[in-house]
């Protein structure tokens, strides 16, 4: 189900390997086109911990818990653009789904719980929080995330605006931040600080970047919009 | 996520019956309308969903419509819908108004009408797990426990508030909730369709096992009906009312001909002020009736150890509700 391929040819944060580990021992170091920490953590360090049906961060996934008798039912659901006909568990998330089955795992799991809004993707136009959806319930929707933003590797302007703002401090919010403010702008190609305040509020940022995040809204509504 | 069936509805009864069937073979059922509170709570454990019956998938559940009776809402109309609504925002403001103070833009694009006024208390020891009276315990751990965000009307044996936004709103503009069950449909007005933890202290409304909440009707309002929803958070955005005050008042000029104050937040239903109500009724609309208005919306309450705060907040929130339906 992992296409390996795909994802290392995908410019993802993943490959940015802690350079103590990378470079503690050169004749054994990783090399970060070749492995990302989450190929490591999955391909080596993942296995010991499988078994206790947790994953090596601590997220319990569908997979570590998946069993023969869990209800399954074929869905179809369009992600960027891509058409994809799949059986899901039921109690699958959307956000499990686009993670651990479509391996895009730009989207992230902050709370789990629809607080955050790290999860945050596009459907059929709005945005919503995908780890509070089952994926089943998908079933016929039309999906964007984070990696369905950039055009030919072109970043999207609200991309580019939260680059020239300094928009991401961690990043682990930024993905859900990005879904959010995209669908603003489809909706309302300038809209002013008031109004991306009010359009944002369910996506939180633990460190507190909101200032630098709502100007780069602004600036992108500014400089046209996402059209 | 525990291991669980979906099922997608087909329409209001076949999911009534398919609940029933589920829950005859022994398994947990849960209807879903946006999921998202639901999901939670099967996360959590403070739901056992064995089985999730979508009803997303019913089709003309998601309808707005005006008829000479009234306005219809379909349980599966959205809130972000709700909010966005020409015919609510212009004739039942404060439904529109409620509907989208609740959480966020993501919740409001999945979170549905039935959803939000049959949502289960957000109590922290309920929340939590704690075999209270809404877990089917015996004990509400909020008596002698942290308790500034419970009851100060109404309470006992249970002390929760009731979470919606958008019920007093309901209860304001006398709507009537369409019920079906396995074996029919029923209408309720939206009064009734609460009770009180003294009469049931698991559930916080009148739905029999395996019944749903598919609509509400709105009678006609006069031409002369004003209504706003004033939300009080503990902080500005993203959380449930620490008070909510539904208000329609029927005005000529700034005289209140007729009145509905219906609180959020601090009780465990939508808490009517009838006191309220019979003192504005004749009254011209002004600071100081307002005033005295907040003043008598507090004089049943029984506050409990720590949420005395909440008395001076519901009279200014009741004060500040009805000097925003002054006339010019």
């Amino acid at each position: 189900m992992r296409n390996k391929d795909k994802r290392d040819n995908r410019s993802d944060l993943d490959s940015n390997i802690d350079p103590v580990v990378k470079y503690a021992d050169p004749t054994r170091g990783l090399d970060p086109q070749q492995q990302s920490r989450r190929d490591f953590l999955e391909g080596s360090g993942a296995a010991v911990v499988a078994g206790a049906g947790i994953s090596a961060l601590g997220i319990s996934t569908a997979q570590a818990q998946s069993s023969n008798s869990a209800a399954r039912t074929a869905i179809s659901v369009t992600v960027n653009g891509i058409q994809h006909s799949l059986e899901v568990e039921d109690r699958w998330t959307l956000a499990e789904l686009l993670r651990d089955e479509l391996d895009l795992t730009g989207t992230k799991i902050g709370c789990n719980r629809s607080e955050c809004g790290a999860c945050t993707v596009i459907m059929d136009g709005q945005p919503i929080y995908s780890c509070s959806q089952l994926a089943v319930w998908a079933n016929g929707a039309n999906i964007q995330t984070v990696e369905g933003l950039a055009v030919n590797g072109e970043l999207n302007p609200v991309q580019e605006a939260f680059v020239a703002n300094n928009g991401p401090q961690c990043g682990f919010c930024t993905p859900g931040q990005l879904m959010t403010a995209t669908a603003l702008l489809n909706n309302n190609p300038s809209p002013t600080t008031d109004e991306v305040k009010d359009a944002m509020v369910g996506n939180l940022c633990r460190c507190s970047n909101y200032n630098s995040i709502v100007e780069a809204v602004v600036m992108a509504g500014e400089q046209g919009g996402v059209a | 996520m525990k291991s669980l069936t979906n099922i997608n509805a087909t329409s209001f009864n076949q999911a009534a019956v398919a609940a029933q069937q589920a829950s005859d073979q022994g398994q947990s059922v849960a209807f879903s309308g946006g999921g998202t509170d639901l999901l939670q709570q099967v996360k959590d454990g403070t739901d056992a969903a064995d089985v999730i019956i979508n009803l997303r998938s019913v089709p003309d559940g998601r309808i707005i419509e005006s008829n000479g009776a009234g306005v219809s809402i379909g349980g599966l109309v959205t809130l972000t819908e709700l909010s966005e609504d020409p015919l609510v925002i212009s004739g039942l403001a404060a439904i529109a108004q409620a509907a989208g103070s609740v959480g966020t833009p993501q919740i409001r694009n999945v979170g549905t009408l039935a959803g939000n006024v049959t949502q289960r208390p957000w109590c922290w020891y309920y929340r939590n797990g704690f075999n209270c009276f809404k877990a089917g315990g015996e004990e509400c751990f909020s008596v002698n426990g942290e308790n500034g965000q419970h009851a100060i009307f109404g309470g006992g044996p249970s002390y929760i508030v009731h979470p919606s936004d958008v019920a007093p709103a309901l209860v304001a503009f006398d709507a009537v909730f369409q019920v079906t069950g396995p074996n029919g449909d029923r209408e309720v007005s939206a009064e009734d369709f609460f009770l009180l933890p003294i009469t049931n202290p698991v559930r916080e409304n009148s739905l029999a096992e395996s019944e749903l909440l598919t609509g509400v009707r709105i009678p006609n309002v006069s031409a002369n009906t004003v209504s706003t929803y004033h939300k009080v958070m503990d902080r500005e955005a993203w959380t449930h009312a620490e008070i909510g005050v539904a208000t329609v008042i029927q005005r000529d000029g700034n005289s209140v001909q007729d009145a509905k104050v219906i609180l959020a937040g601090v009780a465990p239903i939508p808490w009517r002020v009838q006191a309220v109500e019979d003192f504005l009724i004749g009254k011209q609309i002004s600071a100081a009736v307002a005033q005295e208005a907040g003043e008598i919306g507090i004089q049943d309450s029984q506050p409990l150890s720590n949420n005395a705060h909440k008395l001076p907040m519901t009279s200014a929130a009741i004060e500040r509700a009805i000097l925003s339906l002054a006339a010019g």
